[in-house]
């Protein structure tokens, strides 16, 4: 046994357990919440249809394939399989984006596999770097974001190069 | 942004599959993503009620305030231009505790409040102060301490330890964003170096 399997099992039991011993009602509480949970998630759909074709198309006719091969010394250098590059492209700028890529890597090469296992803890790992810039700073008179996003953008990066290293010291 | 990435996609993947002789292929996967994204919604659908309704359960019972509390002694130090006990502080710590939980929708709103109280604070200034970088930065990291979603996706496409992942996923977004804090202080020191 590790322990990230109790990990999961943990977090619901301290949840149930507070909420129990704050008098919560829990059952109400937590269906008003899950009403919440399935609008958020059917508006993902239409932006999830309009990426997931776009990555499909961009897979079917080899332009991935193009283009992670064309960045394959930058990968190798960095310790990242090529693989996953398209991943690494999408996921500072779009959520969707690279959930549509993500379940792509991991339907063709297999979650258990090294390469669905990088693109897991990168997905795991990373945010949504450029939408998350621009709803926070959109809601202020700031007119120049300085550092932001460089500092942010290295730390993607040093964020998946991670990604990669952790996956080969800690799973293989 | 996204009409760019959205466009330039598709155009490119039909210039490329026509080029290349592929068009069987590319018309293929018009017919078919577009039902894998409804299967992919499908999937994530009862887990995002799942964790929507248990995370309420959590903000009821006050769990976000706690780990708020836990957290204070953490952010007083990220946040040097800030007051200990003002509103932005307070705003700030509930943001990253509601991101620790992957509170999702409850985070983003936390995180614009708290985004506006710094700016009052600071006197509405024109360029993004250093309190603002470093906090936009904690939201652009994961902070999420149990990837529920890509832990699910493994899990549906037949991951036998969708959860084996934990370990490394920690590591990776840990060091992430140490890099992302330390690269605000340190480019920042840089931009002033430069006169701007």
């Amino acid at each position: 046994m590790n322990a990230s399997n109790f990990a999961l099992p943990a977090v619901v039991l301290i949840i149930l357990l507070a909420g129990w011993m704050r008098r919560v009602p829990l059952f109400d509480t937590f269906l008003e919440g899950a009403k919440e949970g399935l609008s958020a998630g059917i508006a993902v759909l239409p932006p999830l249809v309009a990426l997931m074709v776009g990555v499909g198309v961009l897979r079917a006719s080899g332009a991935l394939d193009m283009l992670s091969f064309a960045l394959t010394p930058v990968a190798a250098l960095l310790g990242i399989p090529r693989e996953v590059l398209p991943l690494t492209l999408m996921r500072p700028i779009t959520g969707s984006g690279a959930l549509a890529v993500f379940t792509d890597i991991i339907r063709i090469h297999g979650p258990d596999s090294p390469v669905g296992r990088v693109a897991s803890v990168i997905q795991g790992s990373t945010e949504t770097t450029f939408y998350t810039i621009a709803v926070y700073y959109g809601a202020t008179r700031v007119r120049r974001t300085r550092q932001n996003l460089p500092a942010c953008l290295t730390a993607d990066l040093v964020g998946f190069v991670m990604s990669a290293a952790a996956v080969r010291l800690l799973l293989s | 942004m996204m009409n760019a990435v959205f466009g330039g996609m598709l155009l490119m993947g039909v210039v490329v599959g026509a080029l290349s002789g592929r068009m069987p292929e590319v018309s293929e996967a018009l017919l078919n993503q577009p039902g894998q994204a409804v299967e992919l919604t499908l999937v994530l659908l009862g887990n995002m009620c799942l964790w929507s309704g248990l995370m309420k359960v959590a903000e009821a019972a006050g769990l976000s305030q706690m780990l708020a509390r836990l957290l204070s002694p953490v952010t007083k130090r990220l946040f040097r231009g800030l007051r200990h006990k003002g509103r932005a502080m307070g705003l700030i710590t509930l943001n990253v505790a509601a991101n620790m939980l992957g509170l999702g929708n409850a985070a983003t709103p936390l995180g614009i409040a708290a985004m506006q109280a710094i700016e009052k604070e600071q006197r509405y200034p024109e360029d993004a102060t250093e309190d603002m970088c470093m906090f936009v930065t904690l939201n652009t990291a994961s902070l999420q301490i149990i990837p529920t979603t890509a832990a699910l996706l493994r899990a549906a496409a037949g991951s036998k330890a969708p959860m084996e992942i934990l370990p490394a996923v920690w590591l990776s977004s840990a060091t992430s964003l140490m890099v992302g804090l330390l690269a605000v202080r340190l480019y920042g020191g840089v931009l002033r170096r430069m006169g701007r």
